[in-house]
């Protein structure tokens, strides 16, 4: 049973830079392309694999549950990256007809795209699928969520809750006997049992002198809740155990009664700092379903909004890192660049932070001539200053003396932990969708192929170092992405084309590369323009656990500074 | 060292007197609202902030009130980390059926008399997650709000101009 790739028809990378015989790097933009996809074979099982509607390259599969686990191990064998894992109820919602029982579905990147399989589940009293956690850690938890959702059990050991905290007043929230997420409201008692009266089972920790600390949900500063289960012998972490899901809002089941051209609206909130990754996830996926390829205009102002979303998180997290370590001219000094940012954005894009400017077939406007001396000069400022401040954080004793050693994360766990992002990145484990598989407009120039930005410490001065070189990065490609709009005129072309209603039944993968890691929208279609089931996955899932490992052996007061340069969303994975 | 001091001295003071765009005689001055503050209270105002759910978006817009533009701090006002220290609770979020014990905890600790400010459309109405098995919608519908300052998410002048209403009409 070995291994799977052998591609019939080999998936051709373009080339960064193409021989261009003097004339422009420019690729020609087709306004429709053909859905990228490439062939697979896997050993262990015969089905031949579907292409998926997608902005990357995606292939898709059903397996029974004994090809489900053996694809598991070939997958880990060949070093898969774990993206997501899903759960849908596939019954018929009006006649309650469950003979199409549930799916669970896995996605992981290759080096050729994407591969989404799914498991076919029947409508059981208790219906299990095989675990994947031991090929994937990453996945425990999003097992365990699927089954707070869905009523769906994976036959991994730990089968505590994670997002139902006891308090909901339905059981599975996704199960279809269930009509729309606003209709449940009039049901629901005045009162029902209270979350913090059942006691969560944290692993816990014996021993001479050793103590647990608890913190949170409510924190001491203006932050996201969760709680954290420090088990300490005096000032020494032996363990850490998160617990999060404070911030479900049901947004899988809230997706379900939007129509597919408002599901926008919704992924841009699910974790607020990172609106545009989202968003332009969700209409990737839409606009991949229907075919309609947004303009090459709105495309780059797309990548545009997503850098500055990049610049406005890492500019403010170098701040807040300073800050932690107690060195208060880094908050003052990134918090100014941060709101210069800010009010550029509302220039550019209308708004500060940009939950309504990516729509589906394009950008809600564009781009004001004015706008383009002020962000040229943003970006040479930004340039200087970033640049002058990395200095002053490099060489100041005290600084990194509180950021080198601390919160130590090996590339080895990184890799086994399966890490994404920004945190993989700054502990040498090279990903990038931006570079592993480019999307437009970051496949359609040598100027916009990003350069990866890694580093090999993987501890929090590793984090710092990373955020200041792709601050740097970003504003190399914001130069060009804005060079490229200015030589088009302002009329050459509409920002924005109609996106026709999706048929039913289909699946589309959106994979945007966000600031922290790979955000994923999988979005199935109903009837009519219906959201049938729409998945949104934050990089955080997989990246909270590794803060579990980072802080051992570290003292409690290191753990705000250690968390920071994590800095992962709450909202995103609690969903 | 030196490099550090140059910088402080070149950046300056970057608190505005005024804050642009003005769209309204609603959004203070940080003099403007650091008299307001002194007329009506004496002293500096408390803010413990929770987030009862809410997407991260107006935390965002609350940390920027700390920087050097709006300097919410020079005014007087003053994020702090124990409920029993606040004389304002700033929630954000639709409530979370998941917070809401902590949020009714939260307030409960809060020494009376206390007011309470409802952040973004989500605090407000709801916003785009509305009510639901997950969650009680506005924060009015958990613990009582004096005051609402909406907006997706809401400007940090807003944020000011709301605080100032606030503790005006107290």
């Amino acid at each position: 049973m070995k291994f799977l790739l052998t591609n019939r028809v080999p998936h051709v990378r373009r080339s960064p830079i193409a021989p261009t015989m003097g004339l422009p790097l420019l690729e020609p933009r087709t306004s429709n392309p053909e859905p990228r996809t490439f062939p697979m074979i896997f050993d262990s099982f015969e089905h031949p694999m579907t292409p998926l509607p997608s902005n990357i390259p995606c292939s898709h599969a059903s397996l029974t549950a004994v090809e489900w686990q053996r694809a598991m191990d070939e997958l880990k064998e060949i070093g898969a990256t774990f993206l997501t894992l899903w759960g849908a109820d596939d019954s018929n919602p009006d006649n309650c007809d469950h003979d199409r029982g549930f799916s669970i579905h896995a996605a992981f990147l290759l080096p050729e795209g994407a591969v989404v399989l799914s498991h076919n589940i029947a409508y059981l009293t208790n219906p299990t699928y095989p675990t994947i956690a031991p090929s994937f850690p990453a996945a425990a938890r999003m097992e365990r969520a699927t089954r707070d959702l869905l009523g769906i059990s994976s036959t991994a050991p730990d089968q505590r809750p994670w997002l139902n905290h006891n308090a909901w007043p339905t059981t599975h929230p996704l199960r279809r006997e269930l009509k729309s997420c606003h209709s449940e409201r009039s049901e629901e008692p005045p009162h029902f049992a209270r979350a913090a009266t059942t006691p969560y089972p944290f692993v816990t920790v014996e021993g001479d002198g050793v103590h647990e600390i608890a913190v949170g949900p409510v924190h001491a500063g203006i932050i996201e809740p969760g709680h954290f289960r420090f088990s300490v012998v005096g000032e020494k972490v032996l363990r850490l155990e998160e617990r999060l899901g404070y911030t479900h809002k049901g947004v899988a089941k809230l997706f379900e009664s939007l129509p597919q051209k408002d599901g926008h609206q919704l992924a841009a909130r699910v974790s607020g700092d990172s609106a545009v990754a989202f968003s332009w996830a969700y209409c990737a996926a839409l606009e991949s379903i229907t075919g309609a390829a947004a303009p090459a205009r709105a495309t780059s102002l797309r990548a545009l909004a997503l850098e500055h979303e990049r610049l406005a998180n890492h500019l403010g997290d170098l701040g807040a890192l300073g800050n932690d370590a107690g060195f208060a001219l880094g908050l003052t000094q990134f918090s100014r660049l941060k709101e210069d940012l800010l009010r550029a954005n509302v220039e550019a894009f209308g708004e500060r932070y940009l939950f309504n400017y990516i729509l589906p077939g394009g950008v809600a406007s564009n781009l004001p001539q004015p706008a383009y001396p002020h962000l040229v000069h943003l970006y040479r400022t930004l340039d200087y200053e970033v640049a002058g401040l990395r200095a002053i954080y490099d060489e100041h004793g005290g600084l990194q003396d509180r950021f080198r050693e601390a919160g130590l994360l090996s590339r080895d766990l990184a890799l086994r932990l399966g890490a994404v992002g920004l945190a993989a990145r700054a502990s040498g484990v090279a990903r990038d969708l931006r570079i592993d598989h480019p999307w437009p407009p970051y496949d359609q120039s040598a100027k916009f192929a990003t350069q990866i930005v890694t580093e090999t410490g993987g501890d929090v001065a590793a984090r710092v170092l990373m955020r200041f070189r792709e601050i740097f990065e970003s504003l190399r490609l914001c130069r060009a992405l804005l060079a490229d709009l200015s030589h088009t005129s302002v009329e050459a072309g509409p920002v924005q084309i109609a996106v026709p209603i999706a048929e039913p039944d289909r699946l589309g993968i959106g994979l945007i590369e966000g600031w922290r890691g790979p955000v994923m929208i999988a979005l199935e279609t109903g009837a009519d323009g219906a959201i049938r089931r729409c998945h949104a996955h934050d990089p955080s899932w997989q990246n909270w656990p590794l803060l579990e490992y980072a802080i051992l052996g570290n003292i409690v007061p290191d753990f705000p500074l250690i968390n920071k340069s994590f800095n992962l969303s709450y909202s995103g994975p609690d969903g | 060292m030196l490099n550090t001091l140059s910088r402080i001295l070149r950046t300056g003071i970057l608190t505005e007197p005024t804050l642009e765009p003005r769209t309204s005689n609603l959004e203070p001055a940080v003099d403007t609202l650091q008299q307001a503050l002194w007329a009506i209270l004496g002293r500096a105002l408390c803010i413990r902030h929770v987030d009862a759910g809410s997407c991260n978006g107006c935390e965002l817009e609350i940390h920027a009130l700390n920087n050097p533009y709006y300097n919410l701090e020079g005014a007087g006002i003053k994020f702090v980390a124990s409920p029993r220290h606040a004389d304002l609770l700033l929630v954000t979020g639709p409530v979370s059926v998941n917070m809401e014990e902590a949020l009714r905890r939260t307030y409960d600790a809060i020494p009376d008399p206390k007011m309470v400010i409802a952040i973004g459309d989500c605090g407000t109405c709801g916003g785009i997650f509305g009510a639901s098995y997950a969650t009680r919608g506005p924060v009015a519908a958990v613990i009582p709000v004096t005051h609402n300052i909406p907006g997706c998410p809401p400007t940090p002048a807003a944020i000011m101009a709301g605080i100032l209403q606030a503790i005006s009409t107290r």
